[in-house]
């Protein structure tokens, strides 16, 4: 019994981190339709800058781990503004090139960081707590679980009101419907763009200091593992809808951890199976439209 | 037609994917009543309006009230004072109506009491997705959309495009009411309601305006509205 909570509560943890790098790839997707493959390289980028200041004030402590996240966040929402204005923006309506481009900004990034941080993992520390675990009917869940949890609940809850009561949000969700007809209503929908690649960019930094949480390092690749399994939680829940990302992404890491227990191992396999299983019997995903 | 248009266009070309759908496109808008686009299926109507706005590639000129608006971007376009209401109604569905008529507000002071009043009907589906409505009470969130700011001109393209005789006829009249205060560029193929509505008419075939004049004046001429808008004749009823 203490075995199955364990498993699938570590799923739900893994599915908040999924859920924490999708959202910003699936509002980027459903308002612009770019498939950002530059996001793993702002996850990356926040990790390491927040890993840098928690190293300075001092690892161990609730001061620094604070710091590191705020730091993140920002650090994540520079990158992807820039990103936006100076590579994507001059590519509207390009699609296929602003895939290539941030294709290419990801290779590009991640050998960048190797070459300031190295390519060996930097192992990191956190306020004990962070490594202690909680008893949960005889489970022992590492706390760094809840704190994935925590911050997934938090941005999902933050995104809902965001988009249902400001117009920003309004201008987005009408943008994922008809975006030309939100331009013909006299609204400028590329500050929506930029926005979006912001928000997406600060959830993937945000994201990027709790997966060096999660995983106890960072390295030069942690962005371009995570992403994977992101596209995977954003097709399954459907290309360009926030809700079927966060449920993909809890179903899909909760039948990971699964497969790996159980089944030898094979959780990666399983969630590509799962994968293509969804795209052949429906290939909107669970809430979007067709991939 | 006025001596002080609202609206001129001059040697307008327009591509879809590489395609010309609008071949060399001049002609000029009062500054008041309501003047009609004709034409058969195809002929560039709809690539026109699209055009003006920048919704589509194009080249040429285009001067809104003294001032070239071509080099605009479509958002920049629309600020200078054109409300577009487009073919098929392009209501944000997943949006109430009170969300989708918000979206539309561009200034201070948005003519709310004005909406209202002509769509008495969309006050008490305010909260309703507007995916949910019919097809005339979702044109009449898209004529509501263009109605709610003080425009300089109105583009309104096909507005009883599949809609019932009844609601038609209340599109007519929302069109005329609205008329008073704005100038309108009407793409149209019910005639009845063109010459129920419409002073002018500019008529299209392949892509180039081919006649222009007094609208009713075309729509009496059997010969021409048979030539040009494919329809046997003028009757009420037809559409081109």
């Amino acid at each position: 019994m203490s075995t199955l909570i364990l498993i699938l509560i570590t799923g739900v943890g893994l599915g908040a981190l999924y859920f924490l790098v999708a959202s910003g790839l699936s509002l980027i997707y459903g308002l612009m339709h770019v498939l950002n493959f530059a996001h793993g390289a702002f996850l990356t980028f926040g990790a390491f800058l927040g890993f840098e200041i928690a190293r300075r004030i001092g690892s161990d402590t609730w001061w620094a781990f604070a710091a590191s996240v705020v730091i993140g966040g920002v650090v994540g929402a520079l990158f992807a503004t820039l990103t936006e204005l100076a590579l994507i923006r001059p590519l509207y309506e390009r699609h296929i090139e602003q895939v290539l481009v941030t294709v290419g900004l990801a290779l590009a990034a991640v050998a960048l960081f190797e070459g300031i941080w190295g390519s060996d993992p930097i192992y990191i520390s956190a306020p004990a707590w962070m490594n202690e675990t909680t008893s949960v009917f005889g489970a022992q869940v590492p706390n760094t679980y809840w704190v994935l949890m925590a911050a997934a609940t938090a941005l999902l809850i933050s995104l809902v009101v965001f988009l249902r009561f400001t117009r920003f949000g309004m201008i987005i969700r009408a943008g994922v419907e008809n975006r030309k007809m939100v331009t013909a209503l006299g609204i400028d929908v590329r500050k929506a763009f930029t926005l979006v690649f912001a928000i997406g960019g600060s959830a993937a930094g945000v994201g990027g200091v709790l997966a060096s949480h999660y995983t106890g390092y960072v390295s030069a690749h942690l962005g371009s593992t995570l992403l994977i399994f992101a596209f995977i939680v954003t097709v399954i829940g459907g290309l360009g809808s926030l809700t079927g990302a966060a449920i993909a992404s809890v179903l899909v890491a909760v039948l990971q951890q699964f497969a790996n227990y159980y089944l030898g191992g094979t959780g990666d396999l399983i969630v590509v199976v799962a994968l293509a299983a969804v795209l052949l019997v429906r290939p909107a995903g669970l809430l979007g439209r067709t991939a | 037609m006025s001596a002080q248009p609202i609206l001129e266009v001059e040697g307008l070309q327009a591509t879809i994917a590489g395609q010309q759908v609008v071949e060399d496109v001049s002609f000029s808008v009062p500054s008041t009543g309501i003047t009609a686009v004709l034409g058969r299926n195809g002929v560039g109507k709809t690539s026109t309006l699209r055009a003006i706005l920048g919704l589509i590639q194009r080249t040429g000129s285009v001067t809104l009230a003294g001032d070239r608006i071509d080099g605009l971007a479509t958002h920049r376009i629309v600020q200078r004072g054109i409300g577009y209401v487009p073919e098929d109604r392009e209501v944000f569905s997943k949006l109430t109506v009170a969300e989708n008529l918000a979206l539309a507000e561009r200034q201070k002071n948005p003519r709310r009491e004005f909406v209202d009043a002509l769509f008495p009907d969309l006050v008490k589906r305010r909260q309703q997705a507007a995916g949910t409505l019919s097809g005339g009470q979702q044109q009449m969130v898209s004529l509501a959309r263009a109605l709610i700011n003080d425009n300089r001109l109105l583009m309104v393209d096909e507005p009883t495009k599949g809609l019932a005789p009844r609601i038609v006829g209340e599109v007519a009249e929302a069109l005329a009411e609205a008329s008073a205060t704005v100038p309108i560029l009407l793409v149209e193929q019910n005639l009845e309601v063109v010459r129920r509505l419409a002073a002018d008419a500019i008529v299209l075939d392949g892509g180039r305006v081919v006649h222009t004049g007094d609208a009713n004046a075309i729509l009496d001429d059997d010969a021409l509205v048979h030539r040009l808008l494919g329809v046997g004749t003028a009757e009420t009823g037809a559409s081109a």
